[in-house]
């Protein structure tokens, strides 16, 4: 039979449409392992990217934020592997992703993310421990021969390498995301852009509190103007990202995990941060660490809504 | 041949093993307009499969009309959806059901991004999951354009239809299709399948002209239009959201260009925002060191800007120019 138009019936046929195709498709249950992995992620590959930066093109002076760079970022990177492999539903098959259980060989999809993302945390760990080696040889009983391996060309490509695969990490996961057909995940391009500043902002910000005090002035210097820049840029690229979804964004954040967003991270964690950078007293003796906090918290609060709220359709 | 069903030898005769099928694409065609939301399709399926009950049985009634399956999981790989459109007196209206299965995509968005190959593409063309290689990353849910994937909570796997992978290797016609009294759900290689939908949407058509209404009867993913075509196509008679199908579905890896380029350009930026930043630093010392020398005090110390508006007065600490390479 025909329907009437203007019935009931093409009422209900109208609420049918939905805001993207995506929101046809079921949940991976990514919780808060994954959202603390993103979180620890971003942090080692920005502390290790901040660290490659002053250990390439800084000076004497910086290296003590050389050190603490290095150190950060693996410290940061230590539980992500075991958080991706308590959060599989079969962990003990973990190493599926690395060698082909059924045919043998290596495991490797340059195309997909998680694949290429395994191999990159892999190769990072190994190349992020040789840089901390060689930043602190001479130092916590390692031997000085050892600092061969931060010096000279060696040097250079061992910190290169060490920034580089941290830039993959701290973006790589935002592009995780998008590689899907979730809500909001799959409908807009800039997460891997907008995870890797918020990575990058969340290790200077790591840095600069670990650092205050503790390093050299130059480089925290240098830290805080890369913090303005990182957290400008997110900013940016955030308010791009809500606008652009249009109706995906009212669907998805337009409720307390928006609020949370808009408190958490873009009030608390990026409009304080970058107001404390400019007024270095507005917060009184302590403005540098409490800003460090707020922007660390930002950071959280950005991977856990991106995260949790299209889980949550 | 569109639906093997006589797999039975006549009396007398002994019972032949009926072999594979031929390697070729095979799926499902749909009919919806014939369903009649008996469920036979989800019954056979979750009894060849040896599929469990959600909740160990103890599920609640969904209160949506006559669908307590609600979706498709890792516990239900066949599900009939129960469309109803009434106004609101229920003068008027009707029922659209449909039988939802995996759809065997050409592009399949699942056995894209599995990060073990645990999910292959068989000789029949169709999509299946090996549940003894997958560890459960649950990638291929998200992946999924039509929610079809779910990990089955017996084994911890991702789990989806097979096709009947199993009974196909063997001549068998899948439970589900062999199930269905109705011929809702019909099983064959894909180009006969297409040649039987394309014939049934201009009959429906064809009557819909005749009787002066609108012809609203396509066939859903029959085509290379939708991720590259569907092995489990659809025939159907209003919009896909209806149904829950996505119009224009998408494979993951669609906006990987864009996203990485645009994340690339990003780290390039901010790499670049901060060698500006050391460039300017030693501008300022060279300024400090012209002061220094102007006021001829060479050997003074040097001044560093922590922030804007804050200067903090240290020791001169000068390694080599270029880098701290062998300074440890």
């Amino acid at each position: 039979m025909s329907i009437d138009p203007a019935s009931a019936v093409s009422r209900v046929l109208a609420q049918t449409t939905l805001p993207s195709d995506t929101f046809v498709t079921l949940s991976p249950h990514w919780g808060w392992l994954i959202v603390l992995y993103f979180f620890l992620g971003g942090i080692s590959g920005g502390a290790a990217f901040l660290a490659a930066m002053l250990h390439l093109f800084g000076r004497a002076e910086d290296r003590s934020m050389v050190r603490l760079g290095y150190l950060v970022a693996f410290v940061a990177l230590l539980p992500c592997a075991p958080l991706l492999i308590v959060d599989l539903n079969r962990p003990e098959r973990f190493w599926h992703m690395i060698w082909q259980s059924d045919s043998g060989g290596p495991m490797f999809k340059w195309w997909s993310p998680m694949s290429l993302g395994v191999w990159i945390i892999t190769l990072f760990a190994g190349i992020l421990l040789l840089a901390l080696i060689g930043s602190w040889a001479g130092r916590v009983g390692l031997p000085n021969r050892l600092s061969s391996l931060a010096d000279g060309t060696l040097g250079k490509v061992v910190a290169a390498a060490t920034g580089l695969l941290g830039l993959f990490l701290a973006g790589y996961t935002g592009t995780l995301l998008t590689a899907t057909n979730r809500p909001l995940w799959a409908d807009t391009p800039l997460l891997g852009l907008l995870f890797l500043l918020s990575g990058i902002s969340a290790a200077a910000a790591a840095l600069l509190l670990l650092g205050w005090r503790r390093t050299h002035p130059a480089s925290l210097s240098w830290l805080g103007q890369i913090d303005s820049y990182a957290m400008g840029l997110e900013l940016a690229v955030l308010v791009v990202m809500v606008v652009t979804l249009g109706a995906v964004a009212t669907a998805v954040l337009g409720n307390g995990w928006g609020v949370a967003l808009l408190v958490g991270t873009v009030l608390l964690g990026t409009l304080v941060p970058l107001a404390a950078h400019f007024r270095p007293r507005l917060l009184g003796a302590a403005t540098i660490p409490v800003a460090a906090v707020l922007g660390l918290a930002g950071s959280f609060v950005l991977r856990s809504v991106i995260v949790l709220a299209s889980e949550a359709v | 041949m569109a639906q093997q069903t006589d797999i039975f030898p006549p009396p007398g005769e002994a019972m032949e093993p009926p072999g594979a099928f031929e390697a070729q694409p095979m799926g499902f065609y749909t009919d919806t307009t014939v369903c009649i939301g008996c469920k036979a399709c989800e019954v056979a399926c979750k009894n060849w499969n040896g599929l469990s009950a959600r909740d160990g049985g103890a599920q609640p009634m969904s209160g949506d009309s006559y669908d307590n399956t609600r979706t498709l999981d890792g516990e239900h790989w066949r599900h009939v959806k129960f469309i109803e459109q009434f106004s609101e007196d229920r003068s008027q209206g009707r029922w659209l059901m449909m039988s939802d299965v995996c759809k065997h995509c050409v592009q399949a968005g699942c056995l894209e991004v599995c990060p073990t190959n645990a999910i292959i593409r068989t000789e029949f063309d169709t999509v299946v999951i090996q549940a003894d290689v997958c560890n459960g990353c649950r990638d291929c849910i998200a992946a999924c354009p039509f929610g079809v994937i779910e990990v089955n909570p017996v084994n911890n796997t991702a789990m989806k239809c097979t096709l009947c992978y199993d009974r196909m290797q063997n001549g068998l016609v899948p439970a589900c299709a062999q199930a269905c009294p109705t011929a809702s759900i019909q099983f064959g290689p894909i180009a006969e399948l297409r040649e039987l939908g394309a014939a049934r949407v201009e009959q429906l058509n064809t009557q819909s002209r005749d009787a002066g209404r609108p012809e609203d009867a396509y066939l859903y993913g029959a085509d290379d239009s939708i991720v590259g075509g569907l092995n489990s196509f659809y025939l159907l008679i209003d919009e896909p959201e209806v149904y829950g199908l996505p119009r224009a579905p998408k494979l993951p890896s669609s906006q990987l260009p864009a996203t990485t380029a645009l994340t690339a350009a990003g780290a390039a930026g901010l790499g670049l925002l901060g060698l500006l930043g050391f460039r300017k630093r030693r501008m300022d010392d060279f300024a400090a060191e012209a002061r220094a020398d102007a006021a001829g005090a060479g050997t003074a110390p040097e001044s560093v800007r922590l922030a804007p508006g804050e200067t903090v007065v240290v020791e001169p600490e000068r390694g080599p120019k270029g880098g701290v390479g062998g300074e440890y």
